[in-house]
């Protein structure tokens, strides 16, 4: 069924009846989940193929960019624990200049997701670690799924992952989701950020400039006293600074302070 | 919420008020320029990049003639004629053979069982005459061109082209005062309409993202093609030479297609300079890399995602609409059906416009589906001009098993080759089907707007109609 012009890494992984051990897609049932996952990355990154593959849905996909335009859901298990994914609008960035990204940023923000699952392509490192970056300014459970490696390949590019997971300080994990290659790592280790079993360290950018610094700290110092624990505190700092309304709006509400498990359901509601 | 936390909360709010105010407006700027410059940085790290002169690069090769000033437009409309052309030859074959199956076999058979089981007639008539057979008609006539064009469709989609299409139309757009992207949700709209409708939410801002939804119905839809098929091999395929008759109705076809777009592009400038002024939003349009389709793939996404879906959609509204024609065509007033006086109050102004009553009628009957527009044409031209010998009874919709019987009901009816081309003028330009104007309303949350959506293509529709009728009369003597 699948044309892959490469000679596939397994051969079994390529076959569409193929499953990596212990993964069972739930379709469109993502109840009683143990675990969210969202699935964030840069337009036409193969987000929806890596989505289809986990949950065994057939949510369409297309070679081209701007065309999951709605949240999607789907559930699978592995592990025993079950998970909810939740695929998110493709995006450039997460400062919230249009609706697509404000839908994506107020998930990770507000629905506060077990695990991010980002979605690069290899080919386009550069543009794509600019999303990646500014999901790590929110939370540090990341596993980065470095797509189309096959693609890369085919361009003569090498990306050097294991490199790339010690500067992120996430895990990254190569694939050719078209073709079914990686998704069994990807899936396992997923699982194990989600469980703990793999601390994320969370790349934080240095901001260079001492005037911005100079802000910051007192604010982050403010934010922590008045949401303890918040991961993210640096960031939105930033976001205050930025100007951001939807931030505004939310600490004024207290949206901060530790998420009962109504206020994250209802986060997951208004964030569509 | 404890009040404490919340004048906590004021507090940070207002401290980051103040210190919004020292930094200055180049903050947003600055905190873009680090995130970039950390990318860079750690991109550069990871990556290895060949020695050496590039190496020959198939995309950019391909990219360089689809996307040529030159060679880009034509070839794509070369691209999509051919892609016409394959739809229509290829679904002559299977088209007969479902409808011989559905009609000749199965409904001949239903009657006769219904009719042993001492069934009512109007019950028979409703039920086997009505909905089945306007299910059946549906079914055969659109099943075939559907899974022959989405297959093809999803092709050139999975392939990558689709993107390619917008850039080489985005500077057409964008002079029409439309947002780039409206490209891609019109080739949506070749699909379906409100498919189409729904993708508009790729575009940000609320003015472009309106045109884009008002004009999206002048893509012809999938429903419409059936029509424009049996129409153009009808009365254009007709005028050339038979080897030549499908490249003539094809080009016929890709020619309203065209008109279509252009169509598209002219409401947009109109709209963008009337009510909805303002200025035309920048985007950037990644062209992603080409890749090699997968086969399997296609196959499963355009049969069961597109064409099933578009096919039950038609059956669900189909089913009520053949309820409705057996209706109109079987209740009688003074002997006459009222199927007939609606067609005989609407052939003046039909007929003015160079149509008739019967498409007038048709047209109201299919605002659900525009699938059935042509079944229920010829039902009702047999009905009204009480053609002899065809069809099998009043409200009965049914095909004929070939163009010259079917051309022989026309020409009974009055058609000409102006009724011809006007309905194939008027099937593109009308109202969009009620599923479209739902999901406009849903999307747009605007009655005021899906009443332009509705109205104004239907208004255009008139004058075009009308105008070609004057046209005609004053070249073609009747």
């Amino acid at each position: 069924m699948s044309t892959a012009p490469l000679t596939p890494a397994h051969g079994c992984e390529t076959c569409p009846s193929f499953r990596p051990a212990g993964l069972k897609p739930l379709g469109v049932d993502a109840t009683n989940w143990d675990y969210v996952v969202a699935l964030a990355g840069n337009p036409n990154t193969g987000k929806s193929t890596v989505f289809n593959q986990l949950t065994g849905l057939r949510q369409h996909t297309g070679n081209w960019p701007g065309k999951t335009v709605v949240r999607a859901e789907g559930g699978f298990q592995f592990g025993g624990r079950k998970f909810k994914l939740v695929d998110l609008p493709g995006t450039y960035s997460l400062l919230a200049t249009s609706p697509d990204e404000e839908v994506a940023r107020n998930f990770l923000l507000f629905g506060q997701p077990d695990v991010t699952l980002a979605v690069v392509d290899a080919t386009r490192l550069e543009r794509n670690l600019n999303l990646v970056l500014q999901i790590l300014e929110i939370t540090p459970r990341v596993v980065v799924c470095l797509n189309l490696v096959d693609q890369a390949r085919r361009l003569g590019l090498q990306v050097d992952e294991r490199r790339l997971a010690r500067d992120l300080g996430v895990p990254v994990v190569p694939a050719a989701a078209r073709y079914r290659q990686g998704i069994d790592l990807l899936l396992q280790t997923v699982h194990d950020v989600a469980t703990g079993k793999t601390q994320c360290r969370g790349y934080r950018s240095e901001i260079q400039n001492q005037e911005v610094n100079r802000a910051i700290d007192p604010l982050v110092a403010a934010i922590q006293e008045a949401f303890p624990g918040l991961p993210n505190a640096r960031w939105l700092a930033l976001r205050l600074l930025d100007g951001d309304d939807r931030v505004i709006e939310a600490v004024r509400l207290g949206e901060f302070s530790e998420p009962s498990p109504t206020q994250a359901s209802a986060a997951l509601a208004s964030a569509s | 919420m404890n009040p404490a936390p919340s004048s906590k909360a004021a507090k940070v709010l207002s401290q980051a008020q103040s210190l919004r105010w020292e930094l200055g407006a180049q903050f947003h700027e600055k905190l873009v320029e680090s995130i970039y410059a950390d990318a860079a940085r750690l991109a550069d790290r990871a990556v290895t990049r060949p020695d050496g002169p590039p190496r020959f690069d198939l995309d950019r090769s391909i990219d360089r003639l689809v996307t040529s000033r030159l060679w880009g437009v034509p070839l794509m409309i070369l691209l999509f004629a051919l892609v016409f052309w394959i739809t229509i030859v290829g679904a002559n074959v299977p088209s007969r053979l479902l409808g011989s199956l559905l009609i000749d076999q199965v409904y001949p058979w239903l009657r006769d069982t219904a009719l042993q089981a001492g069934v009512p007639w109007w019950l028979r008539g409703l039920f086997i005459d009505g909905i089945y057979l306007a299910t059946a008609w549906v079914v055969s006539v659109m099943l075939p061109p559907m899974a022959i064009f989405f297959p093809l469709f999803t092709f050139l989609e999975d392939f990558g082209y689709l993107p390619r299409v917008a850039f080489n139309l985005d500077n057409v757009f964008r002079k029409a005062g439309a947002h780039g992207k409206q490209a891609l949700t019109m080739m949506m709209g070749f699909g379906c309409n409100a498919a189409g409708i729904t993708a508009t939410r790729i575009i940000d801002s609320p003015r472009e993202r309106l045109i884009a939804m008002i004009t999206n119905n002048f893509a012809l839809c999938n429903g419409r093609w059936p029509t424009q098929i049996l129409i153009a091999s009808l009365f254009i395929g007709a005028l050339a030479p038979s080897y030549l008759a499908g490249l003539v109705s094809a080009m016929a076809v890709v020619g309203v297609a065209l008109l279509g777009v252009g169509l598209s592009l002219a409401a947009s400038w109109a709209l963008s300079r009337s009510v909805l002024r303002g200025e035309v939003s920048a985007f950037s349009l990644e062209l992603p890399p080409y890749r090699p389709p997968r086969l399997g793939q296609i196959i499963y996404t355009s049969l069961i995602d597109r064409t099933m879906y578009v096919l039950w959609r038609a059956l669900v509204f189909a089913a009520p609409a053949g309820a409705v024609i057996w209706l109109v065509s079987n209740i009688t007033i003074n002997g006459f059906s009222l199927a007939e006086y609606i067609v005989t109050f609407l052939d003046p102004l039909g007929l003015f416009i160079g149509l008739n009553g019967v498409i007038l009628l048709a047209y109201i009957i299919a605002i659900p589906a525009n699938e059935i527009v042509v079944p229920t044409v010829l039902m009702l031209t047999v009905l009204t001009a009480r053609v002899a010998g065809v069809g099998s009874g009043a409200g009965i919709m049914f095909e004929l098993d070939n163009e010259a019987d079917t051309m022989a009901v026309f020409r009974a009816g009055g058609w000409t080759l102006l009724t011809g081309v006007n309905l194939m003028l008027f099937s593109l330009i009308h109202n969009p089907c009620s599923t479209t104007l739902y999901t406009i309303y849903k999307e747009s949350g605007s009655l005021k707007w899906t009443a332009i959506a509705a109205l104004l293509p239907l208004a255009l529709g008139f004058v075009v109609c009308f105008f070609v009728a004057q046209v005609w009369r004053l070249f073609v003597p009747a």
